[in-house]
């Protein structure tokens, strides 16, 4: 076998080059004994890309091994897979994950977005399901920051672009705005798919001599180095010169590429399948051999090209989108390829797998790489970064009180706070009734799709809640996953599935470490407690601009499970004259609330969370719903109780108005209506079943007291302090994001 | 009665109004593949909404030129029933089967919601087994949906009774708020002169059942199923 070669006009391969490629001299000096020799320039480039934190987590995986990843609703799951999947009954399996595409975004907004949903959706049908819902969490910088209204248009433009166009409904998301985020966005895009059970596709390469097949888009210059010099690094002056590393979509093709894929899927031609995301054809390629412990020779002179002269430096790194990588049967080559054909799309053989655990590319007649296929994933740096919680405690930093207004004047403001206000100017420009599975839209608590041909019914909700996680980052984390879980149960599913996306700063200080490490255990503790398995995720580091980090925001999102879909409970009000009754696992306080943002009283802290009760208030509400004893049902959240009475008024078929007594439960203070924490939940029921209600939540120890009725008249009234008209209420609430887009202040 | 729905690469609705046909209505449907010429004996004939070729260049302007189109065009001057949602209503304006052209939204966003439409000629296939005046809960989504034609062609349509469909409130009220991309006459339907060709911006096919949001549109599919 022949050596690689230096090409003629290469950069020499120096530690100088391994550090602007981002290599430490200790992974620089980790490479060279690994090849036993000094690397040419391209395999240089690929295990900059392939140790890169984002595709290799070395400084998380440590921590990602102590969750729980298997329940027996688990197919498949845990860090390595494309997607984590769970049985869903009825010969259905669901498949899901949520993945960031901070960076992207913030350098140029519509194609992040837009290539963060497509990613996305190629990891789920790459594992065969077709994806039928997608969710997005969204963070952006104060709302009066001057490029608050760029990235926002631009992001949920991306979006809406993207998705729209490859007929997936985006179902449900959250916006959030704080000046914490003014330098660094965080875009995370969650998707679901379904497949059969048993026919679930495999990433792992089998068979030496079986042909790899390249398919989707030519390969361009966009995106080289996204992975590693964008994604995983802090963003400083130079980051808008980073825009060329941003990929550019094309939501047509991937379109096309699901329904080929999937076409192509059925013939059963195809031994493996991956998704050329971060770091391209060197990922997929090397991950598939990886997994089947084999090896793997590519040519890339076969390599489809949108320009003549691309290096194979460029070839293999660049994430150009819209591309597959398939191991094919042999001699099943032209089966497949009639079918990519059929769909106008590129299928070319480009390479085929190998006995000997190489990792090969041939160019021009020469061989330019050659590693050890184990090289760039599994032997991969691990490190076990310092972590250490920060000398001046998060709490200690709180804001002070300010004058508090009169209840009536907070609600007001409240509700037309960008952060809580209607989110409608953003999900209207999001087709969410595609596919004909949408059952209820973005707006309520969780999403809630059927399965065609079957009773069941799929729940989801994505949530996140930094401000409590900047606070305390164990704790803030435990809060999240509950509230995550908590509208799904609202919904009247059983939450089944965790998927996450870790947004922190820079791991290599000790205090953001630390963040991270008490997030994972936070995650951990939640999902055992609440007996949902984490079976997929992602992290995103290196969220921080000139030093200043983000607030540690891990974005939760859960797959909840309805036994009959028929048997959903909506989050609005639905009758006049149902009584509404309040459960409450214990007292909510200012810190990390919104009323604390804007009018200061959080100063306690957080309050300590009791899983058990939590579990125990899941698990009642899902009971309820499937005895048919309740008519609504609202997670009281981002604003506080006064502002869940508010929203479960506004139903859009017939606004209806409340009349509540708080005063007679002691619930009348500030704290009480506007403060947040777990757990206060919003019933209304029909005056009959309102016994049968209280009985099942005293049963499990879980206070629920009947607070007031629903009115036909458009009244809110919450004795003593706040008696509204629901009408301008709900007008607030709608005009206010539109209003202060449309404005030129 | 016989459908055929169309699919071309980038057609989003086509499973959608193939599963309202056949699995809801209790219809024969099947889907016919862009690059054929056969229409499969369909009866009617239906263009779902999506992003046909990606809808590169102007919406549903290459598609107009799909082998199956010039199946359709024969189909259609023959006296055949043709109705286009959405992007189907953009092809169908494209390949002159239906007067005017779709622009993008007044708004320049696309919009995804329930909207309300008012039955202004029920003396068509398509609406045979509506009232004038009745008023239809459906769906929209769409960037590009703004209605616009010259002011004589208009009015002609207006007489001739071309316009079948208008966006109103709930009550059947025309209004600048109730207009949702700002179509000239707050137009959301249209037919051509002979009335066998129909082209809609709202999507009935996602309005077929309770669970999902409404049945109104079922009222398109029996008018039209009710004629063979």
């Amino acid at each position: 076998m022949s050596k690689p070669i230096a090409l003629p006009g290469e950069p020499r391969v120096d530690l100088e080059q391994a550090r602007a490629h981002g290599l430490s001299p200790g992974e620089f000096e980790r490479l060279e004994k690994i090849l036993g020799r000094t690397a040419t320039f391209t395999e240089l480039g690929v295990f900059s890309v392939m140790w890169s934190e984002h595709c290799s987590y070395k400084s998380s995986r440590k921590y990602l091994r102590t969750l729980p990843q298997k329940s027996e609703l688990v197919m498949q799951g845990g860090p390595g897979e494309n997607a984590g999947a769970i049985d869903v009954g009825d010969g259905w399996v669901a498949v899901f994950k949520i993945e960031s595409h901070n960076h992207p975004s913030y350098v140029e907004p519509y194609q992040g977005a837009a290539t963060g949903v497509g990613g996305i959706l190629r990891d789920i049908f790459t594992m065969g399901a077709r994806p039928i819902a997608s969710m997005n969490s969204l963070k952006f910088g104060s709302f009066d920051h001057p490029r608050t209204r760029y990235l926002l248009g631009g992001v949920v433009g991306g979006i809406g672009g993207y998705g729209n166009c490859v007929g997936v409904p985006t179902v449900a998301g959250e916006v959030m705005f704080d000046a914490a985020y003014n330098g660094n966005i965080l875009v995370n895009a969650f998707s679901l798919g379904m497949a059969r059970k048993g026919e679930l596709w495999s990433a792992r390469a089998r068979g030496a001599g079986n042909p790899v097949l390249y398919v989707g888009s030519a390969t361009g210059r966009d995106g080289i180095h996204g992975a590693s010099l964008l994604a995983s690094a802090e963003f400083d002056a130079e980051s808008e010169s980073k825009r060329p590393t941003v990929q550019v979509g094309d939501p047509f093709t991937e379109k096309l590429l699901i329904e080929a894929c999937l076409e192509a899927g059925k013939t059963g031609a195809i031994v493996a399948i991956q998704d050329m995301g971060a770091a391209g054809l060197t990922s997929s390629s090397s991950e598939m051999a990886a997994r089947g412990a084999l090896g793997i020779e590519l040519d890339l002179d076969k390599v489809p090209l949108r320009e003549a002269n691309l290096t194979p430096y460029e070839i293999l790194l660049s994430e150009s989108q819209e591309r597959m990588l398939i191991v094919a049967e042999r001699g099943r080559e032209a089966e497949l390829q009639a079918i990519f054909e059929k769909w106008d799309l590129h299928a070319v053989v480009i390479g085929e797998i190998t006995g000997d655990r190489r990792w090969r590319a041939r160019w021009r007649g020469n061989v330019v790489a050659d590693i050890p296929v184990g090289a760039l994933a599994d032997d991969a740096p691990v490190y076990d970064r310092p972590a250490a919680a920060p000398r001046k405690s998060a709490a200690a930093r709180a804001t002070v009180r300010r004058e508090a207004p009169p209840p009536a004047v907070a609600l007001r403001a409240i509700l037309a706070n960008p952060n809580v206000a209607s989110k409608r100017w953003v999900f209207r420009q999001y087709d969410s009734i595609v596919q004909s599975n949408t059952v209820e839209g973005p707006g309520g608590d969780a999403a809630v799709l059927r399965i065609k041909g079957s009773r069941r019914g799929l729940a989801l909700s994505v949530d996140s809640n930094p401000r409590a996680c900047a606070l305390d980052p164990y704790a803030g984390m435990i809060a999240t996953v509950i509230e995550a879980a908590r509208n799904v149960a609202c919904a009247g599913a059983r939450p089944v599935g965790i998927t996450n996306c870790l947004n922190y700063g820079n791991p290599e200080r000790p205090e953001i470490m630390w963040q991270f490490a008490e997030g994972v255990r936070g995650l951990g503790d939640a999902a055992r407690a609440i007996g949902a398995p984490v079976v997929s995720g992602n992290v995103s580091f290196y969220n921080e601009t000139e030093g200043r980090a983000i607030m540690p925001t891990p974005t939760i999102a859960i797959l909840g499970l309805l036994a009959d879909v028929a048997r959903r409970v909506p989050s609005h009000f639905q009758r006049p004259g149902d009584a509404i009754m309040i459960v409450r696992t214990a007292p909510p306080v200012l810190a990390a609330a919104e009323y604390d943002a804007m009018y200061g009283g959080g100063e306690g802290g957080l309050r300590e969370i009791d899983l058990a009760r939590e579990s125990a208030l899941l698990e009642t509400l899902v009971v309820c719903a499937e005895q048919g004893l309740i008519r609504s049902c609202h997670d009281v959240s981002d604003g506080g109780l006064a502002i869940a009475l508010a929203e479960a008024c506004f139903n859009p078929e017939a606004r209806l108005g409340a009349e509540v007594d708080l005063a007679a439960h002691g619930l009348a203070d500030p704290v009480e209506l506007f403060g947040e924490g777990p757990s206060t939940v919003v019933i209304s029921v029909a005056s009959k079943d309102t016994e049968a209600l209280m009985r099942t939540f005293a049963a499990r120890n879980l206070p629920v007291y009947p607070a007031g009725r629903v009115l036909e008249a458009p009244r809110f009234a919450l004795a003593p302090e706040i008696d509204e008209n629901i009408n301008e209420l709900y007008e607030i609430y709608e005009t206010a994001l539109p209003g202060r887009l449309s404005s030129h202040d | 009665m016989k459908w055929g729905v169309v699919r071309f690469p980038g057609s989003l609705d086509d499973n959608d109004a193939l599963y309202a046909l056949a699995e809801v209505m209790e219809q024969e449907a099947a889907l016919l593949w862009h690059k054929d010429t056969s229409l499969a004996g369909a009866e009617c004939v239906l263009l779902p909404g999506g992003f046909s070729y990606g809808d590169y260049l102007r919406t549903g302007a290459i598609a107009r030129f799909s082998p199956i189109m010039k199946s359709v065009e024969k189909f259609a001057a023959d006296g055949g029933l043709v109705i286009g949602t959405c992007n189907g209503f953009q092809i169908l304006c494209e390949a002159h089967l239906l007067p005017g052209a779709l622009t993008r939204n007044r708004s320049l966003a696309f919009i995804c919601e329930r909207v309300h439409v008012r039955v202004e000629n029920e003396r068509t296939p398509f609406t045979r087994a509506m009232r004038r005046g009745d008023v239809l809960k459906l769906p929209i989504k769409h960037g590009e949906g703004l209605y616009v034609a010259p002011e004589t062609e208009l009015l002609q349509m207006e007489e001739r009774g071309q316009i079948i469909l208008r966006y109103c409130d709930a009550d059947g009220a025309e209004s600048e708020a109730a207009n949702p991309n700002g179509s000239m006459r707050a137009i959301a339907g249209v037919a051509n002169e002979r009335f066998n060709v129909f082209g809609l911006m709202p999507h009935p096919e996602h309005a077929v059942e309770a669970m999902l949001g409404g049945t109104d549109g079922r009222k398109i599919f029996e008018s039209i199923a009710g004629r063979a």
